[in-house]
């Protein structure tokens, strides 16, 4: 019990006296999982709305492959990705690994199916007369898809929450892309570990608590926006 | 409704030799079929006989497997915005997005680009158009289901467009507001004199709203008319019986003279307006609503209707205000033919070996003749009533 409460004490002095490292380790880890998200978000959108929407050869298997990729293990995706970005690898000219742009790849790849098979359920889900309801009063197809996207915006936002919580909570291919350096590629997910690693249980305490705030703070906001367009 | 028919000019929108196939399933064949300026075209027809697949190809959003689609004369191309944007359509559920009234309203003129004023200003007259212009500022979401269509409504109209669309519109609506949506939609019909085509199942939809009448069934347009030919003189049997014909019987042409046909039918005689084609073995087609149905009198009652004939009542189904009489019609008539009824010739009874008669009466004339199985009626049907069709 002592060293738990130790850790929360710890934990909660290091909030109080804005601890550097803490708070620029939780800044890089909202930047990086915010930014992998807002790049899934962009292309899962987009991919999500053609598997919805056209019909095509392969169509189901295409989906079968998303929604097994919406259970992609980090590791195995932080393996491919490093393969990629390895020096000898073939984009290892990019000089990306161990890179924070290394990890926003490896998150977005990671995220990327989760937002694709939420956006096309939630496409799905809409009444298929809407479409041909817009569509004849002289909307163009992008137009369509703008309105279309409006209509299914909770489950949208529901997927950029799935989407977010996925990519700053795993910590495979963190660590595997980036190399948890200090400083530089160290997230509040791979510093969790190193500190639990070294049994050094308060710091690890204090850093899983703003990340817990953090996922809390992003989703509260998210929430809002949802409850408002209800 | 009058028809504003412009001599010369093409149709405002045509269909030529058009199949639509699913998964290699035909479900839509139209050899030609066209839309003039300012008519009101019903397109009706069972459920699943392609109506709607119709009205997507009419819509340009379904490009048909074969076949083209013209606008004004013109062959509509593989860019559809431009001319999808002169048409609109209102669908059988309202389809309203997550906004106001007044937002809903207004946007088939967003989408075209129209100027927040001028939008606001069109949208906000059309709401009023259709009555429902107080609940502009109201979220869209909480609108009753005759609400919501209205305001459906008005956002089509919104964009004055040259062909409306119309799929059903009332078929989620219960009988009270229906009627009035109907009043009302008939009126800014007539008012704006838009090229409509209207797919209904509802008969009296159709003859309510349209100029002319085309009968699709199984994918196929059966017949193509003024509405009155089409559901006084149907093509065939199938249209026949939706267009609301429920007596159907096999009959013989026994003489034709002064344009009438006396045609024998379950050991009665008939008299019927003969048509150009004529075939001894025919099908006797009469509506229910073209039969009136009196208590039998030792003396038939002076009427100009040339068929009455004495039955028995086998059934009487209920349908809301009205009922269906089922008659038993013996082999005998009052009356047929020329000439009064003679007292001598009427109420013989029936044998068994007549036919089945559906008349449509009140719940509240069922009431007041006691009309029950078992009951003795006498039925009138004038001549004009009944349509033949060739037979087997």
């Amino acid at each position: 019990m002592e060293l738990i409460w130790d850790g929360l004490r710890e934990a909660v002095e290091a909030l109080a006296r804005g601890d550097d490292v803490l708070y620029s380790t939780a800044a890089r880890s909202l930047y990086v999982s915010g930014l992998a998200t807002l790049i899934s978000l962009a292309l899962g959108v987009l991919a999500g709305s053609f598997l919805a929407l056209q019909r095509f050869r392969g169509r189901g298997l295409a989906l079968a492959f998303v929604n097994t990729g919406m259970g992609l293990p980090p590791v195995v995706v932080g393996l491919v990705v490093a393969v990629l970005l390895w020096r000898s690898g073939p984009l290892g000219d990019l000089h990306l690994i161990y890179t924070v742009w290394a990890m926003v790849l490896a998150q977005a790849v990671l995220t990327f199916p989760i937002v694709t098979g939420f956006t096309a359920a939630a496409l799905a889900a809409q009444p298929p007369e809407l479409r041909l309801q817009l569509l004849g009063l002289g909307a163009s197809r992008w137009q369509a898809l703008w309105l279309l996207l409006k209509e299914a915006r909770l489950p949208v936002l529901a997927a950029v929450m799935a989407a977010f919580g996925a990519a700053v909570s795993e910590v495979g291919a963190s660590m595997m892309v980036g190399g948890n350096i200090a400083g530089e590629t160290r997230v509040l997910t791979t510093a969790v570990v190193l500190e639990t690693s070294r049994g050094e249980f308060a710091p690890a305490i204090a850093l899983s608590i703003v990340l817990l705030v953090l996922v809390f703070v992003v989703n509260l906001v998210l929430t809002g926006v949802q409850l408002r367009g209800r | 409704m009058a028809l504003r028919r412009s001599s010369g000019q093409a149709p405002k929108l045509e269909l030529r030799d058009v199949i639509v196939r699913r998964a290699g399933v035909e479900v839509l064949r139209v050899g030609e079929l066209g839309v003039e300026t300012g008519e009101v075209l019903a397109v009706i027809g069972p459920n699943g006989a392609g109506k709607s697949t119709l009205l997507q190809v009419a819509a340009l959003v379904l490009r048909p497997s074969q076949g083209e689609v013209l606008f004004d004369g013109a062959p509509v191309g593989v860019d559809t915005l431009a001319t999808r944007r002169r048409l609109a359509i209102a669908l059988q559920a309202p389809h309203l997005i997550h906004a106001s009234v007044l937002e809903n309203a207004a946007l088939g003129l967003r989408l075209r680009g129209v100027a927040a004023a001028e939008r606001r200003r069109r949208a906000l007259d059309w709401l009023r158009r259709f009555g429902v212009e107080a609940l502009a500022a109201r979220p869209a979401t909480r609108l009753s289901g005759g609400e919501a269509q209205r305001v459906s409504l008005a956002r089509a109209f919104a964009v004055a467009p040259e062909l409306l669309l119309l799929d059903e519109p009332f078929s989620g609506l219960d009988e009270a507001t229906r009627g009035g949506l109907l009043d009302d939609l008939a009126g800014v019909l007539g008012e704006t004199g838009v090229t409509t085509v209207f797919v209904t199942h509802d008969r009296n939809e159709a003859l309510r709203l349209a100029d002319r009448v085309a009968v699709l069934i199984g994918g196929r347009l059966r017949q193509v008319g003024l509405a009155a030919a089409v559901f006084g003189a149907p093509a065939d049997e199938e249209v026949a019986a939706f267009v609301g014909v429920e007596t159907i019987v096999d009959g013989r042409v026994v003489e034709v003279r002064d344009g009438l046909a006396t045609v024998a039918v379950g050991g009665q005689h008939l008299t019927a307006l003969a048509p150009d084609h004529l075939t001894e073995r025919v099908r006797v087609c009469i509506r229910p609503e073209d039969v009136v149905i009196q208590t039998p009198r030792e003396e038939a009652p002076a009427s100009s209707a040339r068929n009455l004939l004495l039955g028995t009542v086998v059934e009487v189904r209920p349908r809301g205000a009205e009922a269906r009489v089922v008659i038993d019609c013996g082999p005998s008539t009052l009356r047929h033919g020329s000439g009064q009824a003679s007292a001598g010739q009427g109420l013989s009874t029936s044998s068994g070996q007549g036919f089945r008669l559906v008349a449509s009466v009140t719940r509240l004339s069922v009431e007041e003749m006691g009309l029950a199985p078992g009951a003795r009626v006498a039925a009138s049907i004038k001549a004009t009533a009944l349509h033949l069709l060739p037979g087997h």
